[in-house]
């Protein structure tokens, strides 16, 4: 679904031509994402038909014409334009497993919350945050190709305006090589074994039971 | 040395591996805190790549977001919502079992809302790391603990490394002077700050409340204040400890005891900010301005003092937030007719929460249009309240008295608004959907919520509480 925007085959992995889709609304948290009645899985699989649930149909149950994914014209999109605070409310992972099981493989808005944009970068999912007027311009011309660079932390239009994002570099390193996070952490056992060490008496005994 | 504040002090206390520019640090967890929910996927995680839990007694499990809050029926089968909610409880007893984690479960008595246990069990210390798949983990800053919510990716790593790679937040002082006017508490004074900061004021932050109100809060209105931080975008929520921590741990549990509690508050008193100490931003609210205070959107920003009108739709977001509520444009917030009153949440069903809905309730009936649960937020609460007689006063007002649990905080257990219905509620979470698809969510105090559960509209606390005087 995401076409190498390059032929060469070493640019592929890093640089992405991705078709938008876009929800403009500020604020959109994890509930409308996905709602807590589908959080009752034991799986992170299979959770993008339950994306934005509560969006996809109007009262009387039929489909709500403003919705844009499932719509033909937007079939294979894979990066969400969507209003400032993206991803705020609950911690629940389950946003970025549904998000990326819609295909989407990146989230450009404004602002993204925190705990969001951490579970995002776990799953593949890329958070680009730009500022306010190009991403009202984003906003207000859904459907166009973008092309995403990672490794030079820029998206750019189809006329050729290229825009700076900011990426963490350890992100940046774990998208680009695939780096698996618990094993980085596992290796520093040594270090934290030595802190453990001089962890405070009353803790211990608190917490040993 | 740098004079640094409480969060510095906390942070580097728990610093591993210091972050570079190309990794972030290593933090250490002293204690994590794990239910049904978040977790099964996790621990799938450890078994696929045949990991053990590194420190399972500083991890602690309990069930509560799936759970009913309705008791065991005649056959002695809890009625759960659906065979995935009784699936997810059972996947949290074979993990916990199976690595050695204590669960507080249902024959236990100990068992409630994460935040909830963690505190009144003395888990929760002052000067630790504490982190939960839950966003509201914030909760337990109160104790001046740096407490944070994750997701499920990083709950295997904390399981299997009992440490997190994490960049430091900035922080932002929110620094709350003078004294709040009646019918006024904590409640009212975090959706007060939410409304002033906005949804995203506190993101990438951390946020220590500090000055003279702060002082005067009890630990578990310390609590509700730090709960909410999460609502205003922050990763967590801090309150120095000072001797009212120190009261309330001595009350609990398991907190140390004799010379051991001696040494744990001298090693917790170096967990102050140092003067001069630098915040990245302040925030000054002075607590008079603070008015009994209610959501009258889809977003826990959008709030209005209780004798307010609903502000003028100034965008499209605000117009629909106003529509999906169902306000006309300018209406005053006091007078809407109301279906539901939730008592409950790890925001407020603490004993506290429930004696304030007590002393409204009793020797009254609610509102015979309005149907009022009371969810106290665990085990120990329960009982505490029952001790006094309020399931007695509640029941007698006709309120359905409930088993511990998140309940309509959520809605993932059975318990729901349904559609078009207008709940206030003691929760933290007024979003499209949250109580059930279509349900519309008015956030308040336990206080406002009871009166507007008597008077079946919404009300100022303060004119009843003027007629309870007169
Ligand atoms: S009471 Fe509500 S906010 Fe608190 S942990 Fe449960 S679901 Fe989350």
């Amino acid at each position: 679904m995401s076409t190498p925007a390059s032929s060469s085959p070493a640019r592929d992995a890093v640089r992405f031509s991705w078709r938008s889709v876009v929800l403009p609304q500020r604020n959109i948290d994890t509930d409308q994402i996905i709602p807590a009645r589908f959080l009752t899985t034991t799986e992170r699989h299979g959770l993008g038909r339950h994306a934005f649930a509560d969006w996809r149909t109007r009262a009387d149950g039929s489909p709500n014409p403003d919705f844009p994914f499932g719509r033909a014209e937007n079939a294979g999109a894979a990066i969400l334009v969507a209003g400032r605070n993206f991803g705020c409310g609950s911690s629940r992972e389950h946003a970025p497993w549904a998000l990326a099981d819609l295909g989407l493989r990146a989230i450009v808005s404004s602002e993204i919350a925190d705990i969001f944009r951490s579970n995002a970068l776990k799953n593949g999912l890329l958070p680009i945050v730009l500022d306010d007027t190009i991403v009202d311009e984003l906003l207000a011309r859904p459907g166009l190709e973008l092309v995403v660079d990672i490794a030079a932390c820029t998206l750019a239009l189809p006329d050729g305006r290229t825009f700076a994002f900011p990426l963490d570099a350890f992100a940046r390193t774990c998208l680009l090589e695939g780096v698996d996070t618990l094993g980085y952490l596992l290796r520093q056992d040594a270090a934290i074994t030595a802190y453990e060490s001089r962890l405070p008496a009353h803790e211990e005994s608190t917490h040993a039971r | 040395m740098q004079p640094r504040t409480l969060f510095d002090k906390l942070w580097d206390a728990h610093v591993v591996v210091p972050e570079t520019d190309a990794a972030p640090a290593t933090l250490y967890v002293d204690l994590h805190l794990v239910h049904e929910v978040t977790s099964p996927q996790a621990f799938a995680e450890l078994d696929a790549r045949g990991l053990s839990v590194r420190r399972p007694e500083r991890t602690k499990a309990t069930l509560d977001h799936s759970t009913p809050t309705l008791p065991a029926g005649a056959d002695g089968r809890l009625p759960y919502a659906s065979a995935d909610a009784q699936a997810q409880v059972e996947a949290l007893r074979r993990n916990a079992a199976k690595h050695a984690i204590e669960l507080f479960d249902f024959d236990g008595g100990e068992r409630g809302i994460v935040h909830v246990v963690g505190p009144e069990l003395g888990l929760t210390l002052p000067g630790t790391t504490i982190v939960c798949g839950d966003s509201h983990t914030a909760t337990h800053g109160a104790f001046g603990a740096l407490a944070f919510g994750i997701g499920t990716s990083e709950v295997a790593h904390v399981l299997a490394t009992q440490c997190l790679l994490q960049r430091k937040p900035k922080s932002l002082a929110i620094t709350v002077e003078g004294e709040f006017g009646p019918g006024v508490g904590a409640k009212d004074l975090i959706l007060h700050v939410i409304g002033v900061i906005g949804v995203n004021g506190g993101t990438g932050h951390v946020i220590e409340y500090r000055g003279s109100a702060i002082r005067a809060l009890s630990m578990e209105q310390r609590m509700t204040v730090c709960n909410m931080s999460i609502e205003a975008g922050a990763r967590a929520g801090l309150v120095a400890p000072d001797e009212i921590t120190f009261d309330y741990l001595a009350r609990t549990p398991r907190a140390p005891r004799g010379d051991a509690f001696a040494r744990a508050v001298a090693h917790w008193r170096s967990f102050a900010g140092d003067p001069g100490a630098r915040h990245d931003a302040e925030v000054r609210i002075d607590a008079r301005d603070v008015r009994p205070t209610v959501t009258w959107g889809t977003h826990p920003g959008q709030v209005a003092a209780i004798d307010a009108r609903i502000p003028p739709a100034a965008d499209a977001d605000t117009a629909k937030a106003r529509d999906y509520m169902g306000w006309s444009e300018g209406a005053a917030v006091a007078g809407r007719a109301v279906d539901v009153v939730f008592v409950g949440s790890c925001t407020n069903a603490r004993i506290g929460d429930l004696r304030e809905v007590a002393r409204v309730l009793r020797d009254r009936r609610v509102h015979p249009r309005v149907r009022m649960l009371v969810v106290p937020g665990s085990e120990r609460v329960k009982r505490a309240a029952e001790d006094e007689g309020i399931d007695r006063i509640v029941r007698a007002a006709g309120a359905e008295w409930r088993e511990p649990g998140c309940s309509m905080c959520i809605a993932m257990n059975g318990d729901l608004v349904a559609a078009g219905q207008l709940a206030v509620s003691t929760s933290n979470r007024n979003f499209e959907g949250r109580q059930g698809k279509g349900a519309r969510t008015v956030l308040a105090s336990p206080l406002t919520a009871a009166v507007c559960a008597v008077t079946g509209e919404i009300t100022d606390p303060r004119a009843f509480l003027s007629t309870e005087a007169a």
